[in-house]
This record gives C-alpha cells, structure tokens and sequence, in this order.
C-alpha cells in the first residue's frame, strides 16, 4: 500500500491462526457411507489480520470473546506460531526465528497478562521473579547494578520495596499485576502486548492500573498492544482502535472517530451496546442495534464477508467476497463491501 | 530505598513455625507418632555400629555354639543376648540393628534413582508434548505392565548366574537399589507429567518464554518447584513400596545375602526354624518391618491430606 514508514515498530501482515481440534490421525479417520474418510477440522482463530503498529500509540484490539484477540497478541509475541503470515518487528521479520534468534527482541516486546493469579510462579519470591529477566539479559551487569535496576523498576511501578521476599500469594490482584507490570518493564522494552490486563481486577483497581500503564507509556516512551473487550477503557486509553470479529479486524482507526461515527455495521451495533447514563428513552439519538442470530463457529467460517449473515446491510457480493480493509476519507481503514460501495 | 528487597527471610525455622504443614503435623497424633518411630529407626540404624552389642557382620565375633538362643525371659535365654541368637549364633539385636539400616537405606537410594529417572522423563514428556510425550508414556505404560518383582528376579536371577554369586554378594545392594529404581520409574513420570501439563497452561509459563528462557530452565526452574507436593507424597508410598520389594527379594533369595542381612533376609532366614520352635528369629525383624512400613505409610497419609488444597477449607 505505500512505503514502510521508519516510525512503524510493529508490522503484522496476512495473519492467520489455525488449531487443530480434531485430534490425532486415528481420531480423524472415520466411516462414511461405507467409505474410509479422513476429516481434518480446526478453529480458525485468525484470518488474514493486518495491521501496522506507530511507535508512541496504543493500539486497542475489541472484539467479544472468542473472536481472536488474545491469539493475535500471542502470536506476536511469538508464543505461537502464525499458521500463514508475517510478523515484522522494526522491518526484520521475527515469526520465523527461533528462541535463540529472538532473544535480542525479547528485550524490546514484553508481555503482561490477563490473570495476575497465575502470571507469577507461586513458588519464587518477588525478588526471585523480578531478577530473573534482569540475570537473563544484563548479564554483564554487576549483581549490585541488578539489584539497583530492580529496585528503580519496583520504584517506578509502586511496587514496594519491602514485597521482595514476599510471596505472590500474600498478595492481592492488584499488586500482583503491578509486580507482572513491573516484570515486564524490569528489561526496558519499547513495545507491551498487554491482554486484558485489568479484567480480572476490581473495578477500584482497574483505573490505578491502567493509569500506571499509562504513566509508563509516558516516562518511558512505550508503545502498547492493548487487549480488552471494554470498550469505556479503550475510549479512555486508546490512541487508535482496531475491532475484530471472528478473527478479521472489521474497523481501525482512531480511537476518537471509530468512537464518534463508527461506519462498519459490527462496530456500529457493538458501539451501541455501551450503556450511557443520561438519555431519556424518548430523546436518544442512536437507538441500540440489535443483531439477529449469534456469533457462527469459527469451525465452519460463512464465505466472503465474516458478518454478512447477521449483516442488516448485506448483499449477495458479501457472501462472495472477502472484504478487505480500505481507507476512508476520516483516515479510518474499514473492511466492508458496503461502506465501499457507499450503501451506508 | 533500603537493601531489605534482596534479603531472604533468615529465620526459616520462624517460617517453618507459622506455616500450615508444621501447625497440622503437630495437631496430629499419628503423624507426631509415625515420625517418632521413624526418626527412631533412623537414629538406630545409622548409629548401629555405636549402639550395637556385636559386629553381625565380623564372623569371628560370633559362635555356632550360641546358636538358637531364645530372648531374655524364656527358658535357656542367655544374657548376653537380650532379642536372642539366629541359626548361626549372631545376636538378633545387633543384626537387626544393622539390617534396619540396609532396608532404609536401599528404600531411600531406591526412591531417589525412581525420582531423579522419572522425574526428568515425566517434565520432558509432559512439557514438550507430541510425539516425544507419546513414546516415553507408551514406554512407561509397557514398564509398568511387567511387574516390579518380575522385572527384579529375572535381573537379579539373570546377574547372579553371569557374574557369580560371590560379585553378586559383595554388590547386592547397588543392584537391589538399580533394579528396584529403574523399575518403578514410571510412577514418578507419570504423576510429574500429570503435574507439568497443569502447570504449562498457567501464564507463569508464558511469562517465562517470553522473557525468552530456554525449556530446559523454564521446565527444572520454573515447572518442578510446582510438582513437589504431589512428589512428596507418592515418594513415601514408593520408599515403603521399595523396602517391601526388597525383603520379597530377599525372601525369595534374591536379594541381601545372609552374610550382610537385610530385614527380609533375616525373616527368610529365620523362616526355616519357624516350626523347630525358634520362633524369635522371624518374629523380631518381621514386626520391625511391619512397624517400619506402617510409620512410613501413616506419614504418607497425612502427608497427603495436608498438602491436597481440596481439603483446606473444611
């Protein structure tokens, strides 16, 4: 589509996730009409998803569950392997290197996780968890000039210095994300695929967390991939957008022109859900969308358009062809034949 | 920012005080009581040497004129024998003394090689999965479906024949420990396996990759400190299980020559004069025995009742 820009830290083209769920060879042999068949079924998780991630944003994933965004964010951190696709980090393609080829990019993407219950290992101290990836990559570092970083990092986070002999279970959820957070910081990346990392938080801690990530995006330049399915914390946290349903990105773009006028019917009716204080029944300008039908298998993916089934706007060319994702006039990219063909 | 980040809590015997293991063990009697009778036997059988009145394993110390003597307080009972004499003239006392030790001693180094074995096969199946874990299990389910005392008496019966009864006699208890670990491998590997696939799913796990460790460290230092729990508590089962495997050998003559008596050699030595009216030569190590792996047991029970989350909350 156009040149790569020297500020795009993160390239993800073509992206495409199957898993296998139909076990091994003799569990996918069966009888048919007297007939020996072999039938190979898997999950499609991700279906050709592109996206370039800016240096300096934070880029959310929404979608509901199901619909890929914790297996693009894996993907990408190189926790599974992409089944069709490319992964560039800084234009150097990184889903095809091995653990050893991707150390020196460990450094600069970092992880922190949905469930802060079960990220840190139940049997090592603060410390012990917190010095592990400083030992691994500043090896060079005096043990001094570890401990140091360590305790700047804790510092940073309001991870308190006296936790470190402590167990993560003498913890709560909050503070336990904290110390993933500051885990994840503890190597100085430049790029954070965050999955869902406040949904298993009280409501309370939610805003400390996310304010925390922000003040780090802050001090130390970061770049977030963000994963959520709350879209109140996207509006808040996202510099762009980028919704998914049934493992295709449906509408990107950002965050405050996806939120003001959505186009893409999905995002329309997912927008409309949000619950808002304030307007009468009578008065309301956008009316909630309903959609008919549920979310089909991932199994068995309907052709051409994913959504065209629940669509209200659909036509026969969007059971044929897949939508690609196409810029608007506002900037925003968006995969429908319809907004394309200017029928809404 | 002070230096307490790094410290390591000095007083462990503080945190051994407070946790939940020590508070349960020492509000159970039978637990207090198994690990009494077993650190007793231990101090016995390590001290035997010290404590015991004669060296069973010095054949000038004893004489075939003592032979059969009964214990302190039947009729022809000989003072310098407090438990009796066995067929050859050796006090019981002493020679039980030595052969508690042999028994714990191949439980023990038996259990570890079943460990470390087992352990090691049970993580690399368990965590790199496919094909890999597909075989070792099948290997392990084959293992397990030849018996632990067939798999030893065709070894044992095997290696006696080949190098001779005397080599056999003077190596007895490191081809009782390997036959007995190398046999019962499986059960560790499937019970670590069985942990490690729990474990992987956790996001610890993730974490760890994606801080870019190898396997290798991840599996040892981040897995297996999640699997002792449930290693500790089949490793009683499987310590009684050893010495129990060991006296069958021996009581089969196959396993600890009478020479170096092991608690199964001494109940099949004494076997033959059961019904001369020497009673005392297979009573004694047979209760010891009975005692030994009871306490082993009993402490395995609540070993696991104490260590199943399950059971916190009730």
């Amino acid at each position: 589509m156009q040149q790569p820009q020297p500020n795009i830290l993160l390239s993800v083209k073509k992206l495409n996730k199957e898993f296998n769920v139909s076990g091994g060879l003799l569990d996918q042999l069966s009888f048919q009409h007297g007939k020996l068949i072999r039938k190979k079924q898997s999950v499609k998780a991700i279906n050709g998803i592109s996206l370039d991630i800016v240096k300096g944003e934070a880029l959310c994933l929404v979608g509901e569950s199901g619909c890929g965004k914790t297996t693009v964010g894996r993907t990408i951190m190189g926790l599974l392997p992409p089944s069709k696709g490319t992964v560039h980090y800084r234009g150097q393609r990184i889903d095809n290197l091995n653990r050893s080829q991707l150390l020196p990019y460990r450094k600069h993407m970092q992880m922190i996780f949905q469930n802060p219950y079960a990220s840190l290992n139940p049997r090592k101290t603060v410390a012990t968890t917190l010095l592990e990836p400083v030992r691994f990559h500043f090896p060079e570092m005096s043990q001094a000039q570890q401990r140091q970083k360590v305790e700047q990092v804790m510092e940073s986070v309001g991870v308190n210095a006296n936790w470190g002999p402590r167990f993560p279970h003498e913890f709560s959820g909050g503070q336990r994300q904290r110390i993933s957070i500051a885990r994840a910081l503890m190597v100085d990346p430049e790029f954070i695929v965050a999955d869902e990392p406040i949904s298993a938080l009280d409501v309370s801690i939610q805003a400390q967390v996310l304010n925390l990530l922000m003040q780090a995006r802050e001090d130390r330049g970061l770049t977030y991939l963000f994963i959520t399915h709350d879209l109140s914390v996207v509006e808040h946290f996202g510099t762009r957008v980028a919704v998914m349903y049934l493992g295709r990105i449906c509408e990107l773009g950002i965050t405050a022109e996806v939120f003001s006028s959505p186009r893409h019917p999905y995002t329309q009716a997912l927008l409309s859900a949000i619950p808002k204080l304030g307007q009468s029944n009578l008065g309301r300008k956008s009316k909630h969308i309903k959609l008919k039908g549920e979310v089909p298998t991932p199994i068995n993916l309907p052709s051409g358009c994913v959504f065209h089934d629940r669509c209200p706007h659909a036509n026969q060319r969007c059971s044929n062809e897949i939508p690609e994702l196409n810029n608007t006039s506002n900037g925003v990219q968006i995969a429908c034949h319809a907004v394309e063909e200017n029928r809404i | 920012m002070t230096s307490s980040t790094f410290e390591t809590r000095s007083d462990l015997w503080q945190r051994i005080k407070s946790s939940l293991v020590y508070h349960s063990f020492t509000h159970n009697r039978t637990a207090m009581a198994s690990a009494a009778v077993l650190l007793i036997f231990m101090l016995a059988a390590v001290t035997a040497p010290l404590i015991a009145p004669y060296d069973p394993w010095d054949q000038t110390q004893f004489d075939i004129m003592d032979s059969e003597i009964p214990p302190v307080g039947s009729e022809g009972a000989d003072d310098r024998f407090v438990l009796g004499t066995d067929a050859m003239g050796r006090d019981m006392l002493s020679t039980m003394l030595y052969g508690t030790g042999i028994s714990i001693a191949i439980g023990i180094f038996a259990t570890i090689l079943q460990c470390l074995i087992g352990v090691s096969i049970g993580l690399v199946a368990g965590y790199f999965g496919g094909r890999l874990d597909s075989f070792l299990m099948r290997f392990a389910d084959i293992q397990l479906s030849f018996t632990t005392l067939m798999v030893a008496i065709i070894i044992i019966a095997v290696f006696q024949a080949t190098a001779g009864l005397k080599f056999y006699n003077d190596f007895a208890i490191i081809v009782i420990v390997l036959v007995i670990g190398i046999a019962e491998w499986p059960q560790y590997a499937r019970t670590v396996r069985a942990c490690v696939l729990a474990e992987k799913k956790k996001e610890y796990v993730d974490a760890a990759r994606v801080i870019g460790l190898k396997p290798m460290t991840i599996v040892y230092r981040h897995i297996l400190p999640n699997t002792f729990s449930p290693l500790l508590v089949i490793s009683t089962v499987q310590a009684a299980n050893a010495i129990i495997t060991e006296a069958a050998l021996s009581f089969l003559g196959l396993g600890m020559p009478i020479t170096k008596p092991s608690l199964g050699s001494l109940i099949r030595n004494g076997f033959e004069f059961i019904f001369s009216g020497s009673w005392w030569i297979t009573a004694f190590p047979a209760l010891i025995l009975i005692v030994l792996i009871l306490a082993i047991n009993l402490l395995g029970d609540w070993l696991r009742d104490v260590l199943n989350p399950k059971l916190y909350d009730k």
